[in-house]
């Protein structure tokens, strides 16, 4: 046999390429809507990507779909090896965090696959956000192999392979309004069961406007919140989201003291101060659920922010639900 | 008002860093700069506590409380008397 034996007889080493297919495209759709999110996962292993030689670079990444396909297009007319780690189909930084992208798994990986007597050299490439998982000395001192920390985005590999180094700026998690946008599907989609039962019942309670302003406190959590996050006034998450709610509950308000001329004054202002009690601390609290799927949120903050205001979520829903009741029995 | 993230659980002792550079690498947020072959707090208030720089600091100079900044893991784990806060999200 001559030196150009097909990858696939190699028994440990798996072939892929950098082009994506339309049935990829499909996939990364419904990873993007929510369905089935556990199990878009690749086979962990090692893949050789055209024609690696014993010389080519090593990419390490997890066997969700996302990360391997983001890796493998960016690294196109590129001859190099991919380690996939088993990461339970999870992304590689969230994987990280939960250490299935780790040390251990890496070291195991590098056994099973052999990589030894693949690769002529002893570096790794992985992603940066790989490192919450993966101690780079203790690889080194387990099997040899140097871990050396590639850019944030796998886009930003080739510019990374050329400079041969990672500058600042790929160095830098981001959460940019194209990154919140494709997060709607499924912050929508996790809410939609509760909120078409809060709204059938809201609507048996207190009728169309009811079920309407139930349906909008969540949505403004769910969709607006996520795509405003930057601009929103105040610190936290919280207080954002009862700004926010507070804007949505506004015309609610005004509807209910402008409407019913036969009502007196204080039940009119009564149904409207449940509106801008009840709304606001939905939306908040919906809000304060947003912290674990951005970029920079920590926990020392979340905790801190979950001990200030999940009370005052509480007290304002409890009471504008009970001025609810009381005002729907005056009516 | 309160600013719930402006502090953490960031603690860095410059007198063990050997200035690898390494948690300047890891870090997705910049809080870590290497000036003169050691490594400097410049971006503190930025930190979320992933523990990347921690985990890669060989001198052992970086401890961090690392872990979810999730409100709903916590709310879950809340709920079901569990201790351990953890990612449920796939």
């Amino acid at each position: 046999m001559n030196e150009l034996v097909s990858l696939t007889t190699q028994p440990n080493i798996l072939a892929t390429t950098s082009r994506l297919t339309r049935r990829d495209r499909w996939d990364h759709f419904l990873v993007r809507v929510g369905h089935r999110r556990g199990e878009h996962r690749v086979a962990p292993g090692l893949y050789g990507l055209g024609r690696p030689s014993p010389d080519s670079a090593v990419f390490v990444t997890g066997n969700y779909t996302l990360s391997f396909d983001a890796l493998r297009s960016a690294l196109a007319g590129t001859d190099a090896y991919i380690l996939v780690l088993d990461t339970k189909g999870v992304n590689v930084w969230c994987a990280a965090g939960k250490g299935t992208f780790g040390t251990d798994e890496l070291v195991g990986r590098i056994r099973l696959a052999g990589l030894s007597a693949v690769v002529k050299h002893r570096t790794l490439i992985l992603p940066q956000l790989g490192a919450p998982g993966v101690a780079a000395h203790e690889v080194k001192k387990r099997t040899g192999f140097r871990v050396v920390y590639g850019p944030v985005r796998a886009s930003d590999l080739p510019d990374y392979l050329r400079a041969r180094d990672a500058t600042p700026e790929m160095r830098r998690v981001r959460f940019t309004l194209g990154d919140r946008l494709v997060l709607l599907p499924v912050e929508v989609r996790n809410r939609l069961l509760p909120m078409l039962i809060a709204a059938l019942v809201l609507y048996f309670l207190g009728g169309l406007t009811a079920a309407l302003a139930g349906a909008a406190c969540i949505l403004a959590g769910a969709l607006a919140f996520p795509i405003l996050l930057p601009w929103l006034p105040t610190p936290n998450f919280s207080t954002k989201g009862f700004f926010l709610g507070g804007v949505v509950a506004l015309p609610f308000a005004l509807w209910a003291a402008a409407g019913h001329p036969d009502w007196s004054w204080w039940v009119r202002a009564g149904h409207a101060v449940e509106f801008l009690l009840a709304m606001p601390a939905v939306t908040a609290f919906v809000a304060l659920n947003f912290t674990g799927a951005t970029t920079f949120t920590s926990r020392t903050g979340v905790k801190r922010e979950m001990s200030a205001y999940i009370r005052p979520m509480a007290v304002t829903f409890v009471t504008g639900a009970a001025l609810a009741i009381v005002f729907a029995f005056i009516r | 008002m309160l600013d719930a993230y402006r502090e953490n659980t960031l603690f860095f002792n410059s007198e063990l860093c050997r200035g690898c550079g390494m948690c300047a690498a890891v870090c997705p947020h910049g809080v870590f700069e290497l000036r003169d072959r050691k490594a400097v707090l410049v971006r503190r208030r930025a930190c979320m506590e992933c523990g990347a720089c921690q985990k890669n600091c060989l001198a052992g100079a970086i401890a961090v409380e690392s872990g979810v900044g999730c409100a709903a893991a916590m709310i879950h784990a809340a709920l079901r008397g569990r201790k351990e806060v953890s990612c449920d999200c796939s």
